[in-house]
């Protein structure tokens, strides 16, 4: 059976019958469970187009479904859902709403890049993998993942500064993923850490924490990469149809917003 | 012409901001073990984040862009040839970054851009040769040499040497290796194995030396990473290593930070030592325990490593 089609025999699509008989045949029970028929018309035909538009995605077209990836994959030999020849497959002929049933778990890829290396038709489905976390998250089909925030929170501060502070990064990160910093084994972690260390070298660490690392001369470096910044994402709304999304939904809204354009 | 170890004698040293934080000890260490080889490390100046995974993740061309500038700094401002990083992280973007400017003309056309816009040098591909700790060690000096070197022995201690990810995936970005014998396997990487076998450790058969330890999720998915850091840690253990030998401040702070959680959150602890390699060589090299920064690790491996008299 196709990996496709596999959705065809989930619990909620197989009929079996106590009392059948069909054309003088019985077909009650068990033996005779019926797969039942099923029409699909929700495809999403740019879906393909739209993950190669995200970063990662530029080579998913490649795929011819050896299944090197998922065979290679770190997180599928502990989670066997998480299988990315599947869902590469599912983007390619743009069945979208069965992506959407794996949603959760997309994110969990650990670019460990052991699919990459396999793969023998540079598809990098490492990348792919990003490009349809993003994707997820730009069509608004999940709140960032907890992987998403990360980056940014790492990301802001080497945009800003030049460079990162752990410590920071991860006060941030567990601010903004409302997580409490009193957890028994970051404690022990902590109280490890600190055993041996002499005072002058806590002291120091400690300043890291409340006075930023930087490179000097950065904002010539900030500037520009906020500039590609701004570029990229425009351009990528642009790809998703995200912008002609949110003026149908204005156009939708009625005279309120119509009234508006109209004065200003 | 010039050999690799000319070249490797004096390089630019660029430590990435782990090496500043959480992986003081290896930053430490490297620094230690080089004076003691002899080899010369000038601090890449006014040096930046490669950008990391998680920039990538963000857009992976301004991850290039982050890691070229370093590479443009060593190259037009030091005119050094070489960039030795410690850090998998920053040594595998550095290559990246390298592969990406010599094969994909919309990477050049991005970093040269915001080269421009920020007002310093456009870093051209070739204009340096990035290169690991180990490589330097490797081809800097040789088991030969190191043998030489030597103060003491590891006293054959028994070591799982773990590379990790960032060291040999993909292989594309790493042209030098699996050129045959002398040269590093992305299958299976053995320079770590080579120079602690040369200072007196004995290696495990290890079978997870390039497995994942969930780095890029250490905080964010924390249970999926103690999940792979237990694997790596049981693995070493039935090998019957003592020691993980490391070379990655990401997996060394992924196997030290889920070596507590495992034991305080899931009940299942280890007792694996985990060590920085060059630690390790610095310990066979004479230095103290202080000297190479055993104190500031989390693995506690100062008692261990007195009782086998290595320390």
């Amino acid at each position: 059976m196709p990996i496709h089609e596999q959705s065809l025999i989930r619990p909620e699509n197989l009929t079996t019958h106590d009392q059948l008989v069909v054309d003088g045949v019985d077909v009650s029970g068990h033996w005779s469970t019926f797969i039942q028929s099923r029409v699909v018309t929700d495809y999403n035909e740019a879906m393909q187009d739209e993950i190669a538009a995200l970063p990662g995605g530029e080579n998913v077209h490649r795929c011819w479904q050896c299944g090197s990836c998922t065979n290679s994959c770190t997180v599928n030999a502990i989670n066997p859902e998480f299988n990315p020849r599947h869902w590469i497959y599912l983007v390619r002929i743009g069945m979208e709403s069965e992506i959407l049933r794996d949603k959760d778990i997309i994110w969990q890829c650990v670019s460990c890049n052991k699919c990459t290396y396999a793969c023998p038709r540079d598809v990098v489905p490492e990348g792919v993998m990003k490009a349809l976390s993003h994707w997820l998250e730009l069509k608004g089909h999940v709140k960032p993942s907890p992987s998403m925030v990360f980056d940014e929170v790492f990301s802001e501060q080497v945009f800003q500064h030049g460079k990162i502070e752990e410590g920071r990064v991860m006060q941030r990160f567990f601010k903004r993923t409302g997580q409490s910093l009193n957890q028994p084994w970051l404690i022990e972690m902590m109280r490890r850490m600190l055993r041996h260390l002499p005072v002058g070298m806590l002291t120091k660490l400690g300043l890291a924490t409340l006075v930023a690392p930087r490179t000097s001369g950065w904002s010539g470096a900030r500037a520009a990469i906020e500039e590609y910044v701004h570029e990229q994402e425009h351009k990528r709304r642009r790809a998703l149809g995200l912008d002609a999304l949110i003026e149908a939904a204005k156009r939708d809204a009625g005279p309120v917003t119509a009234g508006e354009g109209a004065r200003s | 012409m010039t050999t690799a170890k000319d070249k490797y004698q004096k390089v630019a040293y660029y430590p990435g901001c782990a090496l500043e934080g959480t992986a003081h000890s290896y930053n430490r260490s490297t620094q230690e073990v080089g004076k003691a080889l002899g080899l010369d490390l000038v601090e890449v100046k006014n040096w930046n984040c490669c950008g990391a995974m998680e920039v990538k993740n963000i857009d992976p061309k301004l991850q290039t862009y982050l890691s070229s500038r370093v590479m443009a700094i060593a190259a037009t401002e030091m005119k050094m040839d070489v960039v030795m990083a410690p850090c998998n992280g920053c040594y595998h973007n550095l290559k990246k970054a390298e592969y990406d400017l010599a094969h994909d003309p919309t990477s050049v056309e991005v970093v040269d851009r915001l080269s421009q816009k920020a007002g310093h040098a456009t870093y051209e591909a070739g204009q340096v040769e990035t290169i690991h700790a180990l490589d330097w060690i490797m081809h800097g000096i040789g088991e030969d040499g190191l043998k030489q070197r030597l103060k003491g022995s590891l006293q054959g201690l028994k070591v799982a040497n773990y590379y990790g990810c960032m060291y040999t995936r993909p292989r594309h970005i790493f042209p030098e290796k699996d050129k045959g014998p002398g040269t590093e396997s992305t299958s299976k990487p053995h320079y770590m194995d080579d120079l602690l076998g040369a200072a007196g450790a004995v290696n495990v058969e290890f079978p997870l030396k390039t497995a994942c330890c969930g780095g890029a999720h250490t905080l964010s998915d924390s249970d999926m990473s103690t999940k792979l850091v237990l694997n790596i840690l049981r693995a070493a253990e039935a090998a019957g290593a003592e020691v993980i030998a490391t070379e990655c401040p990401t997996c060394h702070s992924g196997l030290e930070m889920h070596q507590v959680r495992a034991e305080k959150k899931f009940g299942q602890p280890t007792k694996v030592k985990i060590l920085y390699f060059t630690q390790l060589l610095g310990l066979a090299l004479g230095l103290s325990p202080r000297q190479v920064g055993v104190h500031e690790n989390i693995s506690d491996s100062l008692g261990f490593l007195r009782e086998k008299g290595i320390a």
